[in-house]
């Protein structure tokens, strides 16, 4: 339960830093200043000035470290309560002890997201932008932290915020003809109330595009490396990591289990699988290892199935082919600066084809941008007005909102008005679960903001 | 002060249409009601437009009936034209609407209050009310008598220091030839309640014999006329039409021209008035693009040449008035006979009541009608009778009567007014209730019959009238629910005729019913019960046959609310102590002291968040301790 104690904790990452940063918020926080804070000049602490001076622990005169304070006052702070924070040197142990001192004055250490958590529930930020600001502080790279800065800034909620206003005015229209049927608003106008309502299923449909999108910047992609053994899939893996993760050999079936690296591509993250060798093989651990591979290949966003193309198809690359199936799938053929002797059965089956040398490292910067166009494919994500969706919650939200207003598209034409407005409302209702909020008066007063009504 | 020596169970103050039905109410229940007015020839009078119903004002008043009020009947046996409104539109928002002779509507209910056991009916100004040490013990009059109560409904209307505007000019008034009531909303400010100043206007009274019928477009009644009342069998009264006519752009100017002088827009008037029901000059001012508004020239009554024009209320002076209506095109000779006119009034900002509707200041102190910050005399009827019947709860010891909004529009309503109170006068419409395929004119008395038969309001032959109404649905639904066709060459006759070849062998005639293309009566013409079954029972059977996936809806709705909506909030709950609510929240929570959860997360302002946080809150014991 939530009880609005004062809290605080170590805001700064852990292990040693250049400045370590401990962060109280709650009604004690000014308290925790004058007590565990020695300002140098006198006067205290000003909201929102920064102080240089010492942390004293009062019960033995000592100096744990000297620092720089700053006090928030309620509600211009990050929670909307009073909130202290001390910058002080960067070291664990330093931080530590300035910690366990705030402790020491009836402070609670705050659990995970507790910050946060508190600026919702104050009303500093909407839904949305509490889930983004955990998101900026989970951002695994560039383009994750921008959506999710934009989500913070309040974008998507003004997207959500226009989905509403168009559904308000639609539903503002038909309450009109229901409820004043003696004023002089003419016939139902159903193709204003329709224009609103297609309005507003285009920004959802719009939005529910860049989910898919938006997960994958949010969360990354995975890809899976498979090929036969030895066809050079470690050496590929090395070479996109830049390093020598795996160990490579000229003997076939070395990698047994699967290996996993997470990169940055151009600004995607990209979990790398590298897997063993499919092939027949009577060797318990190596065919544990082909199962392992196998099993990987429905779950992963993206496959690289590597040919030795210096190779002729053989019984193998069949093997790999029939998993591949339903998989999107990049063919790489590997070994390009020897004789190309390789025919693929079925070339339409892949996504792209990418000719490289894992070895020298030809090829590999296109296979890159390749992987990374692949998910990317959209302009708009370069562009400062994108805005995506990123969680399954918003999503729910507004698939069960379309669904509500393809039912009210269909009955238009012959449904009567009240059973088009439940409708309506239930489709308000769904998306203002997006950013927690209801509509209440808000129809009644478009209705008379916009017709002239009463007898 | 002289005092009487009889001690009321109740008395109500005010014989507006909220007085009426709360006097009727509890003398029914059997208190000892008294019925206190300023003008006993001013009774149940309607003051503005001479009507009852419309759309959500007719579900209202077929609430009031189904509970055994009287405001049905009332404009049964006085009604000279009605109306179904919406009838292209389905079930749920269809209604009833009635003009009525004023005159007769008035004095009949004065003779139903006279013959009514239990009750006194007295004229009087109430200045105050009776206290002993702290508790509610009467009134007093201006005339120097004090009467004894357990109880008291207040039901002032337009009356507390009721100040009336006819252009710059104006004057202290409850209604256009009353006194006003002076003295007890003082009082109730004293005592601590918020009260405010709310307004509101009525158009002139004319001269019908000035007007030129033959200009105007005639709107004529349903025929027949369909009653209000569950009990009356039909309408005896006289038939007659409204007329219809526009303004214009001509009118437009005049309206204009005089605006320097109007007390809405000189700052004059302090009242908020209704949105939805706006002065002529409030429309011509906000909607400059609109060259015409409408008006429908109703009648007064069937004996008299008085008529209302609808929609044109004014506070302009009179000469605006006379060139303002004289603009109209029917109306170029038109002569006044009473003046259009404002009015100002105080009311108690309702989210000081329980949803009982007694005060949550002072007990045995209820509040009913304009003086809660509504308008309309269904909204009026409504409040009153659920504050009669709580206050003769009271007195007899047994919990107060609370509809839920799932239940009634006046179970809306009343949640509405406690949980939000009200900045402009409040009207009920159809969108302010979220269960409204639910809430029926069709089915007030399914709804809510059971409760004012178990009150002793609705008498035991009305109650089996509807019992057997009831028992009569049931049967017909569960038949259709298991009749199926057979296919024999009438009923393949029948389908062909109605287009309906794809219905297969063995279709129960419930399935046929659910189709949007079939009727009750294409039903009837393949079946024989189906024939004999009365127009009542058919229309039920239809309704809820034909909407049931989304009676089904909005009943999965009110479950899913329930919770919120039983979850009770201790009155005692000290929100200062809820540490982690923001002070916006509790200072709005502090002031409103909803009673459930439901109540408070309707009050704008109190976000989701703050609902989970005080949810929490109520159920850890914490806060009690926290409390001290």
């Amino acid at each position: 339960m939530y009880i609005r104690d004062t809290i605080a904790a170590v805001s700064t990452p852990p292990g040693n830093g250049g400045i370590g940063i401990i962060r109280v918020s709650g009604d004690l926080a000014a308290v925790v200043g004058n007590t565990v804070f020695k300002p140098v000049y006198d006067g205290g602490l000003v909201s929102h000035r920064f102080s240089f001076g010492t942390i004293c622990d009062d019960a033995n005169g000592e100096t744990v470290d000297e620092a720089m304070a700053v006090y928030m006052r309620a509600p211009r702070s990050y929670t909307r309560e009073d909130v202290l924070e001390l910058h002080c040197h960067g070291g664990w142990l330093v931080v530590e002890r300035v910690l366990a001192l705030v402790l020491s004055c009836g402070v609670r250490l705050a659990d995970p997201g507790e910050f946060t958590r508190r600026a919702f529930l104050n009303g500093r930020i909407d839904l949305i932008q509490a889930e983004a600001v955990m998101d900026i502080i989970a951002s695994k790279s560039e383009s994750a932290l921008q959506l999710a800065q934009k989500q913070r800034e309040g974008a998507l909620s003004r997207r959500i915020e226009d989905v509403r206003g168009c559904l308000l005015r639609a539903l503002a229209l038909v309450e009109a003809y229901i409820d004043f049927p003696d004023d002089d608003l003419g016939e139902t106008d159903v193709a204003a109330i329709s224009s609103s309502v297609e309005d507003a299923q285009c920004i959802i449909t719009g939005l529910l595009t860049t989910f898919e999108e938006g997960r994958i910047t949010r969360d990354g992609v995975s890809v899976l490396i498979v090929g036969k053994p030895n066809v050079g899939k470690s050496s590929l893996l090395n070479r996109l990591l830049k390093e020598n993760r795996a160990i490579v050999t000229h003997i076939p079936g070395t990698t047994r289990d699967i290996i996993e690296e997470t990169v940055n591509f151009e600004g995607l993250s990209v979990r790398l699988l590298d897997t063993a060798g499919i092939r027949s093989t009577d060797d318990l651990v190596e065919l544990e290892g082909i199962s392992r591979a196998l099993e990987k290949i429905p779950l992963a966003d993206l496959v690289l199935a590597v040919f030795d193309s210096s190779c002729e198809f053989s019984p193998e690359d069949q093997l790999i082919f029939d998993a591949l199936a339903d998989s999107r799938t990049i063919a790489v053929l590997n070994k390009a600066d020897l004789p190309m002797r390789l025919v693929l059965p079925d070339e339409n089956r892949f996504v792209t084809m990418v000719r490289i040398a894992a070895l020298s490292g030809d090829g590999i910067d296109l296979l890159r941008h390749t992987v990374c166009s692949h998910f990317l494919h959209s302009t708009a994500s370069d562009s400062r007005e994108f805005v995506a969706l990123s969680k399954a919650r918003h999503r729910d939200a507004l698939i069960s909102a379309e669904q509500f207003l393809q039912q009210f598209t269909c009955g238009l034409r012959d449904r009567n008005l009240e059973l088009l407005a439940l409708d309506l409302r239930d489709a308000l209702q769904a998306v203002g679960t997006v950013t927690g909020q209801t509509a209440t008066d808000e129809v009644l007063d478009l209705i008379f903001s916009s017709f002239c009504i009463g007898k | 002060m002289m005092t009487h020596d009889q001690i009321y169970d109740v008395i109500v103050v005010g014989a507006g249409h909220a007085g009426c039905e709360a006097a009727l109410a509890s003398s029914r229940m059997g208190c000892r009601t008294m019925l206190l007015t300023i003008n006993l020839d001013a009774i149940a009078l309607m003051s503005c437009n001479p009507s009852i119903g419309g759309l959500a004002k007719g579900h209202l008043v077929k609430e009031i009936d189904a509970l055994g009020g009287e405001m049905a009947k009332n404009i049964d046996a006085t009604g000279i034209q009605f109306r179904i409104l919406n009838t292209k539109k389905g079930p749920a928002v269809r209604a009833s609407r009635a003009q009525a002779d004023k005159q007769l509507y008035r004095l009949r209910m004065k003779r139903v209050l006279e013959q009514q056991t239990n009750l006194d009916l007295k004229q009087g100004e109430v200045t105050s009310l009776y206290f002993e040490g702290n508790e509610l013990h009467g009134v007093e009059l201006q005339s120097g008598i004090r009467y004894h109560s357990k109880t008291v409904v207040v039901t002032t209307g337009t009356f507390m220091r009721g100040l009336i505007h006819i252009g710059l000019n104006n004057y202290p008034g409850g209604r256009a030839g009353d006194q006003p009531s002076i003295g007890l909303s003082d009082q109730l400010r004293v005592l601590g309640f918020a009260v405010g100043r709310l307004k509101t206007g009525t158009p002139a009274r004319l001269d019908s014999r000035s007007i030129d019928f033959t200009k105007l477009e005639a709107q004529y009644g349903d025929e027949p006329p369909l009653p209000f009342s569950f009990s009356t069998d039909r309408i005896t009264m006289p038939q007659i039409p409204c007329h219809i006519a526009y303004t214009n752009p001509r009118s437009h100017d005049i309206i204009r021209s005089g605006l320097d002088r109007s007390p809405l827009y000189s700052g004059i008037i302090e009242g908020v008035g209704p949105r939805y029901c706006p002065s002529i000059e409030d429309k011509v001012v906000r909607f400059p693009e609109k060259d015409r508004h409408q008006t429908f020239i109703e009648p007064e009554g069937l004996d008299t040449i008085e008529v209302y024009p609808s929609g044109m209320s004014t506070s302009l002076p009179i000469d605006i008035q006379v060139a303002f209506y004289r603009s109209i095109v029917g109306l170029e000779g038109v002569e006044i006979m009473r003046p259009a006119y404002a009015i100002e009034y105080d009311y108690v900002d309702p989210i000081q009541l329980h949803n009982s509707l007694e005060t949550k200041m002072i007990n045995n102190l209820y509040h009913a009608g304009q003086i809660n910050g509504t308008s309309g005399y269904e909204e009026a009827a409504g409040q009153g009778l659920i504050a009669g019947i709580n206050a003769a709860l009271r007195v007899k010891g047994q919990d107060p009567l609370v509809l839920e909004r799932s239940q009634a529009y006046i179970g809306v309503m009343i949640d509405d007014l406690v949980t939000l109170g009200t900045k402009e006068p409040y009207r009920m419409f159809t969108s302010r209730a979220e269960y409204r395929l639910l809430l029926r004119e069709d089915n007030a008395d399914l709804r809510l019959r059971d409760i004012g038969h178990r009150l002793g309001l609705v008498t035991e032959k009305e109650f089996d009238l509807f019992a057997e109404k009831r028992r009569m649905i049931k049967e017909e639904l569960a038949r259709i629910g298991v009749t199926r066709l057979v296919h024999s060459s009438d009923q393949l006759e029948v389908l062909s005729r109605h287009g309906l070849e794809d219905i297969q062998k063995g279709a129960t005639l419930e399935q046929l019913l659910k189709r949007s293309d079939v009727s009750y009566s294409a039903l009837a013409e393949l079946d024989d019960v189906s024939r004999e079954t009365p127009a009542v029972i058919r229309d039920q059977v239809e309704i809820q046959t034909k909407y049931k996936g989304y009676i089904d809806r909005q009943l999965e709705q009110i479950e899913q609310s329930k919770k919120m909506e039983t979850t009770r909030i201790p009155v005692e709950l000290d929100y200062i102590s809820v540490k982690s609510l923001t002070t916006e929240v509790r200072e709005k929570l502090s002031k409103n002291r909803p009673d459930t959860l439901g109540q408070a997360s309707r009050i704008p302002g109190v976000t989701p968040a703050a609902i989970s946080i005080l949810s929490i809150a109520l159920k850890s014991s914490s806060w009690k301790e926290n409390a001290k």
